[in-house]
This record gives structure tokens, sequence and C-alpha cells, in this order.
């Protein structure tokens, strides 16, 4: 069936602010809304003419589980715009895309504001199970003799030490893997050497740098605190990043032995991201003035294990089914979640072993133009709060394409539990 | 339910299966219930009528979606001109309330929405107070406010119920407690959502259990030994901000208390003193005159959704968030993020002191839009202009605005001190700008000019004016004049207060002077509150530049002494709070004297037409200015003072 594209009309993200051991200033709904009214005021028709509101979050807050409704309700859309809340981890914010795609392309809404969001500096601390059951016990006791037996039942050293949500949410459930051990089992797949992605590191940050000097982070629109308090700028960006302060950096996930650090490791951080999706008839209602459209999406699967490798998996049955090869495409947006992992991706479509094997293809697919791969930094330098990345990189895309003056472009991401999820996108120019 | 046979005008009773009586007040005629004579007239025949046959309970509800009831009928207090009618009209409440009191049934008022003076006396007569959980509700004795007392019962039952330190604060002030506040204190027997009101009001009546009793501290208070003491606190408290000689109501009410066990009745000649005084008479004008300057909003059924601020300074931030307050959808511009960004912190600021509920303080502040780009304008259906006042500036943003903004938005300009027809020549109609005219604070004072340039559209300014209503706020119309009616009345009454400096008087001598007389603020201080370069500026375009500014004005000017906000004016200033020395002896008609220029300004601005009557010009300077509300207003003052 043929893919019918679909506009992007707008979008807007916040700035994404670095998680530093504490719950920052915004909640993962004050986010969203931020970044979202600052585009809806901007747009000819009002929030309440949006048919739907669909947010991608990983983790949201357990007073904001439907967290799309919560801030459908809070820009002013009213009672009647639908609002709900995707989960695909990492491609949570592209998910919230695809959902919109998919209503749009078979009539159920014409115009729709979707994206991605997650505040993971607020991710909670747990109780553990063995806490856990001993509340159980402590409510069940009815006399003060059980309650002082249960009472000195209590470890101390169980209640001081929660379970870190966070870890858990970057642990594989399945095999139990940290996200950064399988970018270590790529790296040795690939044999991708640490300085290699140290390098790729510095070049993300410079990259970022650069483009801020010249104004290519548009769409992003500052944030503003109770105190008066103005973000309006990715704060993990390092102009001084190096090789040498970076090749100081402990391994991480394989602590001592291991290649992956924080420094060429994305960065915790919250954020939020929104596009505003059309129809081709909304296009014409408004006469909007779409920035370009999305032509085709994909989702893939593959070893948990290996992850990172997602974006190869997506992004090659786009190529194939468009009749496109790797050097049609004229800028590429492949979120870094891991040097090491991006690496991984260039490896991979290079290896002819690993293109016969896994992609089914007669030899290697090729070499990807690295001066046309995330143009403007990627997640190490800006951060990647995991629901709003997916957005992130289709929006920057659009705006780098622009930039450019290109037609083409592949957005692509790589799924915590061995996915991937890919975008073509095209400008209307 | 049986519906009564007998016919009332005001009320509807039917008992219900149970055997309950509900009570459903709806004043004929009016959307607001108020205790005229004739409603209570019709209570004593109901409450006979249940003489005959008791009801197992009896539940007062209102009719009206407004609210329960808001108090006795002030049109009727215009009449009180002799003290055997003042006393008549007390004797009237008291004995009925009394008797409502004293019925073998339990009985029960259901209050929803606000529930205020005879109201809340009519609630306290019955045996239980239940009050529904809802923003509207507000329960409270602001009689002060009058000029009079709560003398239906109100004095007596109030320290009865929470207790003679709770009840005092509410009545010496007029404050008003919400649901969950009455609830807390003791005042209402429980709070409940509207959607299990009826039943809760049935269970608590059909129980009949005893209520609870204010603490023993309280209970000891209230008898009588203690009083005095607690008596000498209030006047202590009332002293500090009201003059007996000027109110004399809070003072009686403490006195009532105090040795006559509420009853207003025991003490007439308290009562005389009060309908003698001018006082009581004056603040029923200037509550009608409130009532004027309402009714000016609602001429049009105009109701703004969006309103687009420009200018995110004092005046454009507190507008901006004065309106997302209110309910409305606000977009503030300015150049950049970090200047809109102060704004947004003191709206957050006040909104924290405001609203207790952290989802209604999180949608006020998410109504509040910051937008650099100025992308509000487009949708908004009114757009005001508070920007620094330059001609030029002011002149190419509207000229901007009025490209963009929809053809039927209220355009509107904040200018104190800029001639209107000087701002909207550039305009595709001219007539599309009227002046809105905030005063600061903002969210304190209650009145808005509504500013008429010559050829000002009908329609928009009667949108402006409904516009302010909405918003709640006191919306006086007046004519584009330099300082339209607020400003030009205070700049003389400043300059000869300043004047009065340069002669050699003390700063606070001179303050003194107007707080005797009743302002809230003297006018050296008031100089500093406005700032000392506004006053400079405003000197200069409103005395038509022939006067010499005074000597002590340009010294402290030329200091950087620019007033309050600098930290430094006239007087020093420390964390926001003014540091006075002791006045010394005020020359004799130094108040008269410092009044003169305000006055007949006042005058001359009625001659020329700038406001309409010489009630409005009243109210203006009362609701804008604070002047003494008990003189009545400025001319209300000098009509009384000749006579």
């Amino acid at each position: 069936m043929e893919f019918q594209p679909v506009y992007v009309v707008d979008g807007a993200r916040t700035p994404f602010l670095k998680g530093r051991n504490a719950p920052g200033p915004f909640s993962a709904s004050d986010l969203a809304l931020q970044a979202g009214r600052a585009l809806l005021i901007r747009q000819c028709f009002a929030p309440t003419d949006l048919d739907e509101v669909i947010l991608g979050c990983a983790s949201p807050s357990p007073d904001e589980v439907n967290i799309g409704r919560v801030v459908a309700l809070r820009l002013g859309c009213g009672h009647k715009v639908p609002g709900w809340t995707v989960m695909r981890n990492c491609a949570s914010g592209m998910q919230a895309l695809d959902s919109a795609i998919a209503n749009i392309q078979n009539g159920r809404s014409q115009l729709v504001l979707a994206g991605g969001v997650d505040a993971l500096s607020h991710a909670p601390l747990l109780y553990s199970e063995a806490m856990v059951r001993w509340f159980a016990q402590m409510m069940q006791a009815r006399t003060l003799g059980q309650k002082v037996g249960v009472f000195a039942k209590l470890r101390p050293a169980q209640l001081l030490s929660p379970v870190i949500g966070l870890l858990k949410g970057l642990t594989d459930p399945n095999i139990g893997l940290l996200m950064g051990q399988t970018a270590e089992n790529l790296a040795w797949r690939f044999d991708i050497s640490r300085h290699d992605m140290d390098q790729f590191s510095v070049g993300s940050h410079q990259r970022a740098v650069a483009a801020r000097a010249v104004g290519h982070f548009g769409e992003v629109v500052p944030l503003v605190d109770g105190k008066g308090t103005v973000y309006s700028e990715d704060d993990g960006v390092r102009a001084d990043s190096n090789l040498n302060s970076l090749s100081k950096l402990k391994p991480f996930f394989d602590r001592r032995y291991g290649r992956v650090t924080p420094g060429n490791s994305s960065q915790i951080t919250d954020g939020a991201a929104w596009l505003i999706l059309a129809s081709q008839a909304a296009v014409d209602h408004w006469q909007l003035e779409p920035l370009g459209r999305i032509s085709d999406s994909q989702w893939a699967g593959l070893d948990p294990a290996q992850m990172g490798l997602g974006p190869v998996h997506a992004a090659t049955p786009i190529l194939q089914r468009n009749g496109l090869a790797l050097e049609d495409i004229d800028l590429w947006e492949i979120n870094e979640a891991f040097a090491a992992q991006v690496l991984a991706c260039l490896a991979a479509w290079e290896s002819d072993d690993y293109c016969r094997d896994q992609l089914g293809l007669p030899q290697a697919l090729g070499a990807l133009p690295r001066g046309r791969l995330n143009v403007d930094g990627g997640a190490v330098a800006v951060g990647h709060p995991v629901g709003a990345s997916g957005a992130r990189i289709v929006l920057h895309l659009l705006h780098a394409m622009r930039q450019a003056k290109v037609r083409r472009g592949v957005a692509a991401i790589c799924i915590g539990g061995g996915q991937g999820g890919a975008m073509l996108i095209e400008t209307t120019a | 339910m049986n519906k009564d046979e007998n016919n009332y005008q005001n009320w509807r009773l039917a008992v219900d299966a149970d055997g309950l009586a509900w009570a459903t007040l709806d004043k004929a005629g009016e959307s607001t219930n108020s205790l005229s004579s004739a409603v209570m007239d019709e209570l004593a025949l109901i409450l006979d009528r249940l003489d005959s046959s008791p009801p197992r309970g009896l539940i007062f509800r209102s009719g009206k979606s407004a609210g329960f009831i808001a108090g006795a009928d002030i049109q009727e207090f215009t009449q009180l001109d002799t003290a055997a009618k003042g006393v008549a009209l007390v004797e009237r409440g008291w004995q009925l309330f009394n008797r409502l009191a004293a019925v073998t049934y339990p009985t029960l008022a259901l209050v929803r929405g606000h529930c205020l003076g005879g109201g809340l006396e009519l609630a306290l007569a019955c045996r239980y107070l239940l009050a529904v959980d809802e923003p509207t509700t507000r329960l409270g004795l602001p009689e002060v406010m009058l000029g009079i007392v709560p003398g239906w019962g109100g004095m007596l039952r109030l320290p009865a119920r929470i207790g003679p330190q709770a009840a005092l604060d509410m009545m010496l002030t007029g404050k008003s407690l919400d649901a969950k506040r009455a609830k807390r204190a003791g005042l209402a027997d429980d709070c409940v959502p509207a959607r299990v009101m009826d039943n809760a009001a049935a269970l608590l009546v059909l129980a009949d259990q005893p209520r609870r009793r204010p603490a023993l501290l309280q209970r000891l208070l209230n008898g009588g030994p203690l009083r005095p003491l607690v008596a000498r606190a209030a006047r202590k408290q009332v002293g500090k901000r009201a003059r007996i000689e000027h109110y004399p109501a809070p003072y009686a009410i403490i006195e009532l208390w105090e040795k006559h066990q509420g009853n207003a009745l025991a003490a007439p000649e308290l009562i005389d003193r009060l309908v003698r005084s001018p006082t009581a008479r004056n603040l029923v004008r200037v509550f009608f005159m409130q009532e004027r300057l309402k009714g000016f909003g609602k001429a049009s059924n105009f109701q703004a959704k969006r309103v687009h601020v420009v200018g995110a300074g004092v005046m454009g931030g507190d507008i901006a968030a004065w309106c997302a307050l209110r309910g409305l959808t606000v977009t503030l511009q300015d150049q950049g993020m970090e200047r809109i960004a102060p704004a947004l912190q003191r709206a957050y600021a006040a909104y924290a002191k405001r609203i207790r509920d952290p989802y209604e303080l999180r949608s006020a502040m998410d109504r509040l839009i910051p937008d650099p780009e100025g992308h509000g304008a487009r949708s908004a259906d009114v757009v005001i202009e508070a920007i620094f006042e330059n001609l030029e500036a002011k002149r190419a943003l509207l000229e901007q605005l009025d490209a963009v903004i929809k053809p039927d938005a209220v355009l509107a300009t904040n200018t104190s001190s800029l001639r209107i027809e000087d701002l909207n020549s550039c305009l595709s109609r001219p007539g599309r700008l009227i002046g809105i005219h905030f005063f600061n604070p903002v969210a304190k004072m209650p009145l808005v000019e509504v500013v008429a340039a010559d050829g000002a559209d009908a329609e928009t300014l009667a949108r402006g004016t409904a516009f302010v209503k909405q918003i709640d706020r006191l919306p006086l119309p007046v004519k584009s004049a330099p300082g339209f009616l607020v400003n030009a009345v205070l700049g003389p009454y400043m300059l000869e207060a300043m004047r009065a400096v340069d002669e050699g008087l003390a700063l606070e001598t001179v303050d003194e002077a107007m707080l005797a007389f009743g302002m809230p603020m003297g006018p050296i201080e008031l100089v500093d509150m406005v700032g000392l370069d506004v006053a400079m500026a405003a000197g200069k375009s409103l005395a038509g530049g022939n006067a010499e500014p005074p000597r002590c004005l340009v010294e402290h000017y030329n200091a950087g002494h620019l007033g309050k906000k600098a930290g430094r004016g006239f007087y020093q200033y420390r964390a926001g709070k003014v540091a006075k020395g002791v006045p010394g002896t005020v020359p004799a008609g130094l108040a008269e004297r410092l009044l003169a220029p305000l006055l007949d300004q006042t005058q001359k601005l009625v001659s020329d037409g700038v406001v309409a009557d010489a009630d409005l010009a009243d109210a203006g300077v009362i609701f804008g200015t604070g002047f003494a509300p008990f003189t009545g207003g400025p001319l209300h003052y000098m009509r009384n003072r000749s006579a």
C-alpha cells in the first residue's frame, strides 16, 4: 500500500537540561507544557482545533501516567480534544509521531500535536520488594503486640537502600544488561576503540557548539521557572570538550575493563519536543506552510543485547522500499545513545557479513558519508531525554535539511529492549 | 414532597418524605438573595406555620445560582436617617433570628456561594451550618465596611460559635472565610462537595447530634471576666487602622460584644451614634457608587477569552498576571524572554500567596504565556499596550498591532501621560484605540479608567468596559485629557505637599496631616511610591511646564533618590518598608491647604466633562487613590463642608 505522506507543520522543543543527581527545575508535564504552548501560540489555529494530542514518555511520574492528556488539558486544548500517551522506550517520541501518522492516514485525525518528553532527573527512588512486604505486614498488624513484632523485623539497610528507578529503566528486563553494556557488546563485536568513541564524542560537542553559534537550533524555545530563571540552551554541550579530558574518564558500565564512559554516552537529561502533523486536507483548510513531510516509517526488532544496531534494521527496509542507496540520503540523524552504538551502525552497513547474515542483503550496503550524519551534533552533546529524542531528531533533521537546502533525510533511533525505528523525511520546498 | 399551600413571594417551602422542611429563598425579581423586609416578613410567616405543625427539621437553602444570601437589603439602609429607624431595623432581625434560634426542631443552613452579613446571621441562628466546598463559597460579616454593625445576632452568635478572637477579627475587618476555613474555624459543621450536599444536609439534621464546641480557652475568653482583656487587644488592633472619629463602627462592635452580649438594642445610644455619624451614610453611598461602576461593564455582553499584553514591565506584567488569575489566557510580549521572566516570577509569587490549591496555581501559571515574538496578538480579543511612555515607540507598536490583530479586537493603551489622539492617528481606524488605564499595584487598586478619545468607537469602548468588569475591576469612563481623572487630581495635591516641604515642614508632619484626615497614605510617601522620575516627568507635562518644580523634588531626583523602587526617595526603604520619623505638631489648617488643590481640580474636571458627573468623580478618586472613603469622596466632602 502506498504511504500517504503526512505533513510536519511546525515543531518546537525545550532546551535539554542535564540531570544533576537531584530533581531538575521542571516536571515532565511542565516541560511539555512550555514547549507546547510556545509552539501553539504561533499557529493560525487554536489549540482547540487539534484532533488529538499524542505524547511519548518512557517514565511518566505516578501522578501523570497518561501525561498526554494532562498536557493537552494544560495547553488549553479543552475537554474535547483527546490526549494519550505512548511508550516504546527510547523511541516513545517517534512512536507518538508514527501513531499520529497512522491516525491521519486512516482519516481519524487531520491535525495532531505529537511529541515526546521525559524528566529523567525526576525518576523516583523505589522501595525494595522486601520493604513493601514489611509495610503490608505493618498495615495488617492489629494489636500493639503484633505491631511491635513487625517493627522488630525492620532492617534499616533495606529502608536506606532504595531501588533507583532510573537504573531499572536503563536495564534490559529480559537479559539484565545495562544499556551501556549492550554498547560494550557492539564495541567488542565491531572492534570500536575507546579512542574512536571519544573522538566521535568530541565531534558531537564541537558540531553542537558550531551549530549554536550560527543559530541552527531555531526549534529550541526557552523555559522559565517560577523563580524567573530562564533556561535557553542545552546545558550539557561543552565547548571545552577534548580528547585529553574524555580519555581520563573511567568506564562506567563494565567497570575497569570496558570502553564506554559517561563522556562517550548520551547524557541523562530532561526535555520535551513537539511536532504538529497534518493531513493534506488540514494543510489546505488552514493554508499551512509545512516544514516538510514524513514519507515513510519503519520499526524493527533485533537481539536485545545488540539493541544499538536498531537504526540499521529500521532504516534499511525504508531505503530498499524507496529504491534509495545510503548516499541518496542528503542528511542523517542517528540518535547518539552511545558513540560506540552509532559507530557500530556505520560498521554494520559496511560489513558484508552483517548485511548478509542479519539483513539478508547480498553484500554490504555501503558507507554512510560521515559529513552527512548528525551535522549539528547529537545526544552525546545535547542529551537524551529518552521519550523526547525520537521527536527531536525528526524535528532537527527538518531544520537542518532546510538550512542545507536539501530534499531527503532519514532519522533513526535505537531502542532499549532490542528495537529500532526510522523515518524518511522530505522537504516540500 | 408536599408543597406548602401558602403563596410566598420570595420563598418556597416543601416537606419531604422524611418530614424535613426545605425552605428555599428565591427572592422575587433579583438574581441575588438579600434579606429585605418582605423576605424577613415571609420568614416570620414560615416560622408561624411550622410552629403549628413542627417538622422533623428545617433546612434553609438558596434558589439562586449566585449564592446563599448576600446580606441585608442595602437599599433599605439609605433611609436610615433617625435613630428610631435604626433601632427598628436592628430589632426586626434580632428578634426574628432569636425566634429562629429557639425553635424546638433542628435547623440547618445549607450554604453554597456567598453567605454574608444578615445571611450569615440567619445561618448562625440555625443549629447547624453546612458549607459547600466551592471557590465562591464565602462566609463573613462585612457590615463594618458599611459603617454599621452585625446587629441581627452576629455579634452574639459568631463569638460563641468560633471564639471571640477569630469572631472579632472577622467582624472588625469584614474578612470572609471559604468553606474549608469555615469548617476549620468551627463555623461550619462540615464542608462537602455539591454532589452530596442535599444528602449531607438531611443526614446532619436527622442525626441532630450536639455541635462541636469551641476550645475551652475560647469559651473562657467569651465569658464575662476575661472579655475586657480581649476587647482591649482588639481596640489596639483597630486603632492601628481606623481612627474612631472616622470609623466609629468597629469600636461599637467591640463595645457591644464586651458589654451587651452583642445585643445592639441594649445600647441604643451606640446605634444612634452610628446612624447620626455621616460615615455610615457615606460608606453606603460608596457602596452604591461601586455598583454603578460595575454596571458600566454590563453595557456589552462581550466576553474576552484571550488577552495580549505588550510590555512586561511592572504595569504590563502585573496586568497580564491579573488577567490570567481571572481565568483568561494571556500572552505577554516583550523583547526577549529575559525581560518577560521577572514578570512571571512576580506572578508566581503573587499567585502562591493567593491560591492554596496547587492545581489551580499551576493552571494560572499555565495561562500566562511568555510570547517574545508577539504571536499571541493575532488571536487576542483584547490587546493592551503597556510599554514605556514614548510617543514614537508606542505609535510604531500600535501600527504593527493594528495590522495583525482581529478586526473586532479591543486595542487599548495603558498610557498615563500621552494623548490618545497623538497615538491613534497611525491606525487604520483611529477610533479603535481606547485607553484602559490601570493603577499600581494592579492586584490592589480596584479602579481602571476607560479612556475615550474624540471619535472613539462606541462599541470598542463598551467592550473595553465589559472587559474591565470581567476581570473584577471597576471601570470608570473618562474623556481623554492629561492625567485623565486620577493622576490629574493627585498631581496638584502632591505638588502642594512638596511645596509645604520646601517651606520647611518635616516630611512626616506633612504626611501626618493627611493620615489624620483619613488618607491611607501621606502625599510624600505617595510620591515615593509613584517614583520621583515619574513625578518629574508628569509634573512637566501636567503643569504645562510653566511652574517651577518643588526644590525638594529636584534635589532628591538629582541625587538619584527615585522613590520606593530605588530603596530611597524622600524616605529610606528597608526591605520595601518605609523608615519614618515621628511627625511634629501638624499646623492648623495644613490638611485643608493640601487638600484644596485636589478638590479644585476634581471640580474642574467635572466641569470640563472629563468625568460625567460629580458622583463618578468621587467614585474615581476614592477607588483610584484611596481618598478617605468615610467622607464619601472629595466633592461630597466639599459640599458637606460648606453646608
